[in-house]
């Protein structure tokens, strides 16, 4: 047992992240005057490479930017677009909030999720996808809206909804 | 009356054949001509044209923007910053997105003439995570315009020095709340700061003074300076100048984006000449005129608004000019420019629904009212829709939104209870009736929405 008032600098955790993901990290930080204000970039920056935020990204992110990892945890917590747990290989987030519910969004998300024979919120049996809904992607105009990944996709209405299920499903097959 | 010609001068370029986001053909178009013109001046003068432009933010309060530099603490000695807020996450708004994706550096020469006129160092463009491909697009965008002078360390060898970083925020609409902003871009959860003390022109990032501006708004500034305040202020209509950027969306023949200025087109216009009207046998029902938090507007509903003069005049919804000013008139607000719409397909009790999802979803929970409050709208509509709808649940819905705004922390309180309070009140005949009419099937092809 370690004196409780005092706070060595703790090690760093190792994760695996790949040379790009760590001078990026580096770079980011030099963008504030506190190291704190480059938690969500750096969280970004891990998930991209990783997939999710792991208890060990936690308490790595916390030593390197001098935080205690209750720092980190509670943003990652708090923001909807860190996760910490792997999802599907894509993520499918259709939006449901009102232009696109009045536009049949809901009938988009039902088709992804009958498509890939998932629910919302789960990995798909086959682990290709996530599907979930989300809030507005501020594409109103061209709703039913959905982001694949990084992707915005427009207008996507069921048939649509049926195209792009058909295209993921064709991407996965021709890498088994 | 036809509507007027849209006037595009935000949107000059947006979807433009041939036009792309690089430096080179935003110079090749004028670009960065004003921030030289700018240069060139004062800061005091840049300020001073700014507020005889009238202009007023784009981002949802329609706060006059010279009035808000005025404000800034210049004496504390500490830096002042500047953050632009591109987290764009109104429900319903989507201008910001089309000036970061193809228009960048339009926005940055934004910033940068911002930054001069206010003597700032440092610029944080906050854009919400879900511009992956937009935050990349400024990032390069902000790399070309340092390597061409007119961002970095000496902008057009002036000696003037201020830089510009990108911060992504991560899927939630508090964010989108200026102190919440700050507190995000501070690396913390985004917990709306209270005000006062915590004025950002005073006590604003990291305590210092700090300028919040939305992604529009910065672009009419570099308009201002192209063209000056007096003659800005001669677009539009008084106390109500420039121009601004409609988002309609919702059941109309043509949703998307116009630019008109400020006043000079009605909501009937917009939405029966430029939108196309209705869908196929449809009827227009209600429209949400600024935003989703704005208070929603039933078709046939009639305002009686005092002149100057002393005499009245009546407007109907469609007679509406798309203003800040006559919308308040008529109890709800231009907002952020987004135009919601809805037919006789909706049913309200559940367009109503889709909305407490929405904000019961995104309070950030630091008071109870609001926290409590958004989440058991949220269930109330939620069980009339998919369980048992009483006769009292309209009361009661309004009894809990009437016990929010005004006693929050942030205006997410009254953004999450204008829709309650405004649906109940216009639509209460369907609050009352649902009872009955949810075992009605829905017209034909009507969406399901929550
Ligand atoms: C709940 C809430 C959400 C907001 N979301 C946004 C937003 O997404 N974008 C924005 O520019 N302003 C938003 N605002 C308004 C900002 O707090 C702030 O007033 C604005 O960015 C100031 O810029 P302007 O004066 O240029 O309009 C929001 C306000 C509230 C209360
Ligand atoms: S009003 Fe709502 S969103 Fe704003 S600070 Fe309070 S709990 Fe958070
Ligand atoms: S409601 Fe779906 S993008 Fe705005």
């Amino acid at each position: 047992m370690r004196p409780l008032n005092v706070d060595p600098m703790p090690e760093l955790p190792t994760i695996n992240l790949k040379p790009a993901t760590l001078s990026r990290i580096d770079e980011v930080i030099t963008h504030y005057p506190v190291k704190r204000s480059a938690v969500l970039m750096v969280l970004h920056a891990i998930q991209e490479d990783v997939g999710y935020i792991s208890p060990a990204a936690v308490e790595w992110i916390a030593a390197r930017l001098e935080l205690q990892p209750i720092n980190v945890q509670e943003v990652v917590t708090f923001y909807p677009m860190f996760r910490q747990q792997p999802i599907g290989r894509r993520h499918i987030k259709v939006c449901r909030t009102l232009s696109c519910a009045l536009r049949g969004a809901y009938q988009t998300c039902a088709t992804f999720e009958r498509e890939f024979n998932t629910h919302r919120g789960e990995v798909s049996p086959d682990g290709e996808v996530t599907v979930e809904f989300v809030e507005c992607l501020a594409s109103c105009g061209t709703a039913p809206v959905v982001m694949i990944d990084d992707d915005l996709h427009e207008n996507v209405d069921g048939a649509a909804a049926r195209r792009l299920s058909d295209r993921i499903k064709a991407e996965a097959a021709a890498r088994r | 009356m036809p509507a007027p010609a849209q006037r595009r001068i935000i949107f000059r370029h947006i979807d433009e054949p041939g036009y792309s986001r690089d430096l080179a053909c935003y110079v090749r178009h004028g670009g960065y001509d004003s921030l030289r013109k700018a240069l060139a001046m004062q800061p005091a003068a840049i300020i001073d044209e700014v507020k005889k432009s009238g202009l007023r933010g784009r981002g949802g309060a329609g706060f006059g923007c010279g009035l808000k530099w005025s404000l800034v603490d210049r004496k504390s000695g500490k830096p002042i910053y500047l953050v632009v807020n591109a987290d764009e996450s109104e429900p319903g708004t989507f201008k910001d997105r089309y000036i970061i994706h193809q228009d960048p550096h339009q926005l940055i020469e934004g910033i940068m003439i911002t930054c001069w006129a206010n003597n700032v160092r440092q610029a944080y463009i906050y854009i919400r995570g879900e511009f992956p491909h937009g935050a990349r697009i400024l990032e390069e965008a902000i790399a070309e315009a340092r390597a061409a002078k007119f961002v970095g360390p000496d902008v057009l060898g002036s000696g003037y020095g201020c830089e510009i970083f990108v911060h992504r925020g991560a899927g939630a609409y508090i964010c989108g709340e200026e102190t919440g902003l700050i507190e995000s871009l501070e690396g913390k959860r985004p917990y709306p700061r209270i005000k006062p003390p915590y004025f950002p022109a005073v006590l604003g990032l990291y305590q210092c003074p700090t300028i919040v501006n939305n992604v529009e708004t910065l672009c009419h500034v570099k308009y201002i300076v192209e063209v000056g305040g007096e003659a800005f202020s001669q677009i539009g209509t008084p106390n109500n100048t420039g121009t601004r950027i409609l988002c309609v969306s919702g059941h109309v023949q043509r949703p998307g984006y116009y630019e008109y200025e400020v006043g000079r087109i009605t909501l009937g216009q917009l939405l029966n000449e430029v939108c196309g009207g209705p869908l196929p046998g449809r009827k227009f029902k209600a429209v949400i005129p600024g935003g989703s938090s704005a208070k929603v507007l039933r078709f046939g509903e009639t305002f009686t608004l005092k002149n100057k003069d002393g005499s009245t005049r009546t407007l109907a919804v469609e007679d509406i000019p798309m203003d800040f000013d006559t919308m308040a008139a008529c109890g709800t607000m231009g907002g952020s420019g987004g135009v919601i719409v809805m037919d006789d397909s909706v049913n309200m009790v559940e367009a109503l629904g889709n909305l407490n999802a929405f904000y019961a979803h995104e309070s950030c929970g630091q008071c109870t009212p609001c926290r409590e409050g958004s989440l058991w709208m949220k269930k109330i509509t939620g069980r009339m829709v998919h369980g048992e709808a009483r006769a009292e649940d309209g009361a009661l819905l309004k009894g809990v939104a009437d016990q929010i705004a005004g006693r929050t922390i942030c205006a997410f309180g009254e953004a999450c209870s204008w829709p309650t309070q405004s649906f109940v009140a216009k639509f209460g005949d369907e609050f009352q009736g649902y009872a009955g009419t949810k075992r009605v099937p829905r017209p034909d092809g009507a969406a399901e929405l929550v």
